[in-house]
């Protein structure tokens, strides 16, 4: 049953192609690369704007990607659940996340 | 996260609450998934707008003619992502839902609205409405655009997943709303104690199974789970995001072509509603005045024609002039809107609008302010944040509005000598003006940063911006918008106006056959008169002010009045009048108190209405006038000793 979860969260057609045994580097959400896919670990915000993410879809094992950046450099779009939503760094640097380190995999 | 202990199995007890079978149906859908356009569809032009009895959430009610059904009432509850007391729109939809809301009667049955092209995150909310064990239709709305764009559900899975019906609809292109009408009506019938025909997949309606698993309340990570299980079980494909969508995004959020294209459009709504809108907003008044005058010969010479036309009728058509303006404008919001680059432009702006303590949603609003703060207060709905959208509405009316141009050209005309300082293009008539708009955006950006380090303190809720996909505007949605409004402003123009207009007829006519100066206005005039003295004004100015509090464009009627009575100024101008009896100190002190000051009742109506307290519109107007105050008497103070 945890198995079946956790490949549903990465959606049935791409769970064959993540490799899940591979190297993982944990980061913040505010920290990745403009394309990088990574899984959210966990949110330390406030109670309420907290509530309000969860709600939006920003659990954790949920697959989050950063799409792009605002013309000033902030906010940024997430994309997750195949919707857009930004943040401000302030709250993405808040959510804790797992990026699947393609380098390190290949060393080891 | 053993997902196995998340979910409870609950027997839904969907019996009636109301013996009467069904009467009121509550429709219940997250932010975006087309639930506004769904009730336009559903309930026609006929809908009542209004406020929740205590808090700002707008409440709409209409009767669900659009299929047929004037019988039943549908509720439009504001848009949630769950049924957690955590907002305040989230806290409105729970009293409603639970019947606990004065004045609104208990649901008897949920119209579910899910957006199915992103139907996986949607479901989180099925699981908290479902709980409430009332009959429900899941109505997954725009499922001609995800199965055009190559995305799938099963529906018949879906709904025995869920334990009710699950019917696909557009509300866009009104697809598919039989299938309303076919659950209400069998709902009833099942109500009404007949026996339950659980059969009928007819319509894309599918049948219910009644024993369902439901994730444990509260949790958002087991509403996800579950929602993703569902997901998966029922075989759904999300359908793949439009290229075009993309492709707009990568100009429009463009790190150059982003900012270029959002100025454009700035400067596109300020063109359009200054160059179209004030000539509308002229022809408009010329037409209203022109009624007036055709009617003034029907009400004879007396007291009536006096007080129907020179009071009630010019008070309020002063006011009414600014609806094509108010409307153009809101053509323009919800073309923006409709469309989804108000979510763009929002995220554009929000680095600016951050540095004085507001955020990105603040800025159409405020942009709206320089044509009329009345619309613009009305848009910072789109403003979910409480305190952001106070501290919005708060700096508004610092923003110069068209009503403050009248006064401000009256005054330059008369004071400021067109002396050129940069060719002939620009003036030092042009310089004054500047400065005067000017004036008022520092007003309002210090008033922001001083409300969000003071009493509007520490928004809670940070920037969370959803960028929906882009759609072409229906002209049907942004018809139902503007009628909207119109009829917001409409009501108001005929009711407070109306009062405020009548109360000063009568105060400038009393006692009768006194002229103005003697009646009891000019003797409220001549009373403020030592108040307003160190500012450089005179009892006539002093009565302006009085009058103008009503609409600020009122002060150059009411001055033309003044001084067209006086003896001593009778034979001269306005402007030689003023020149007459004003030093230039006292002059300029006087565009400067209009810079600041509140003199507008239909704004502080609207902020009354919008906030639901008379508590901000009372501190705003305070504020304003201590600052005008001030303001005035320092500029006529400066200009008494270093100009001279």
């Amino acid at each position: 049953m945890v198995a079946i979860a956790l490949l549903s969260e990465f959606g049935a057609e791409n769970a064959d192609d993540l490799d899940l045994s591979g190297a993982w580097k944990l980061s913040l959400l505010s920290e990745l690369a403009i394309g990088t896919t990574a899984v959210i670990e966990s949110l330390e915000l406030p109670g309420e704007i907290q509530h309000h993410l969860m709600h939006m879809g920003f659990v954790p094992e949920a697959r989050v990607v950063v799409v792009r950046r605002a013309p000033a450099g902030d906010p940024t779009v997430y994309s997750i659940d195949g919707f857009e939503v930004a943040l401000r760094r302030d709250t993405a640097k808040a959510i804790r996340v797992r990026e699947y380190d393609a380098l390190s995999a290949r060393q080891a | 996260m053993s997902s196995c202990c998340n979910t409870e199995t609950v027997d839904l007890p969907l019996e009636p609450r109301v013996a009467g079978g069904i009467r009121t149906v509550a429709l219940v859908g997250p932010p975006n998934s087309g639930k506004s356009t769904l009730f336009n569809r559903l309930t026609g032009l006929r809908q009542k707008v209004a406020n929740y009895p205590g808090v700002t959430v707008e409440q709409r009610v209409g009767r669900l003619n659009g299929i047929g059904r004037s019988d039943l009432t549908l509720i439009d509850l504001p848009g949630i992502y769950g049924l957690d007391r955590y907002s305040e729109d989230a806290r409105v939809a729970i009293e409603v839902l639970h019947g606990e809301m004065p004045g609104t009667p208990a649901p008897d049955a949920i119209l579910l609205v899910l957006d199915s092209l992103q139907l996986r995150r949607q479901l989180m909310l099925a699981a908290p409405v479902l709980a409430l064990g009332l009959p429900t239709l899941v109505l997954l709305n725009m499922s001609d655009l995800m199965e055009a764009r190559g995305g799938r559900v099963d529906t018949l899975a879906l709904a025995q997943e869920l334990g009710v019906p699950v019917a696909k609809i557009s509300a866009t292109r009104g697809a598919g709303l039989d299938a309303i009408n076919h659950f209400l009506s069998r709902k009833a019938e099942a109500l009404a104690g007949q026996a339950e025909s659980s059969a009928g997949s007819a319509d894309g309606a599918a049948a219910p199974a009644m024993r369902i698993e439901l994730p444990v309340i509260g949790n958002p990570r087991s509403y996800r789970q579950w929602a993703t299980g569902i997901s998966t079980r029922t075989k759904y494909k999300a359908p793949l995001s439009s290229e075009w969508g993309k492709r707009l995004d990568g100009v429009l959020l463009h790190r150059i072509w982003g900012p270029l294209v959002f100025l454009a459009v700035v400067f596109a709504v300020f063109q359009v509603v200054f160059t179209i809108g004030q000539p509308l907003s002229d022809g408009f008044g010329n037409i209203l005045n022109a009624a007036g005058d055709r009617v003034a010969p029907l009400l004879g010479h007396g007291w009536l024609e006096s007080l129907t036309i020179d009071g009630v009728w010019r008070g309020v058509a002063s006011v009414l002039v600014f609806l094509p303006q108010i409307l153009l404008l809101f053509l323009f919001i919800g073309v923006l809107e409709d469309s989804g680059y108000l979510a763009r432009a929002a995220l554009i702006a929000d680095r600016v609008m951050r540095s004085i303590g507001l955020n990105g949603k603040a800025f159409i609003p405020l942009l709206s302010a320089y044509a009329c703060a009345v619309p613009a207060i009305m848009a910072t709905r789109t403003i979910e944040n409480k305190r952001d959208r106070f501290a919005t509405i708060l700096v508004a009316p610092f923003m110069t509005c068209s009503a403050r141009l009248p006064i401000y050209m009256l005054m330059i005309a008369a004071f400021i000598p067109n002396k050129p300082i940069l060719g002939d293009l620009f003036g030092l008539r042009a310089a004054v003006m500047l400065s005067l708009y000017l004036l008022g955006f520092l007003a309002a950006l210090a008033t922001a940063r001083l409300l969000k380090s003071s009493i509007l303190k520490a928004s809670s809720a940070p920037f969370i911006l959803e960028l929906p996909q882009y759609r072409l505007p229906t002209v049907r949605s942004l018809s139902l918008r503007l009628m909207d409004r119109g009829k917001v402003f409409l009501r108001q123009a005929g009711t407070v106006i109306l009062a405020v207009t009548m109360v000063l007829w009568v105060m400038s006519h009393l006692p009768t056959h006194a002229t103005l100066g003697e009646s009891l206005i000019g003797r409220l005039g001549h009373l403020i008169e030592p108040v307003i003295r160190p500012l450089g004004f005179n009892w006539k100015i002093g009565i302006g002010l009085l009058t103008s509090v009503m609409a600020r464009e009122v002060i150059v009627g009411t001055l033309g009045t003044l001084y067209g009575a006086d003896p001593a100024t009778q034979s001269l101008g306005l402007q030689a009048a003023l020149r007459h009896d004003l030093t230039l100190g006292g002059a300029m002190a006087l565009v400067v108190f209009f810079a600041f000051a509140l003199q507008c009742t239909s704004t502080l109506a609207i902020v009354r209405r919008e906030t639901n307290s008379w508590k901000w519109p009372a501190l705003q107007f305070c504020y304003m006038s201590v600052l005008a105050y001030v303001a005035a008497l320092a500029t006529n103070q400066a200009i008494l000793h270093f100009i001279r």
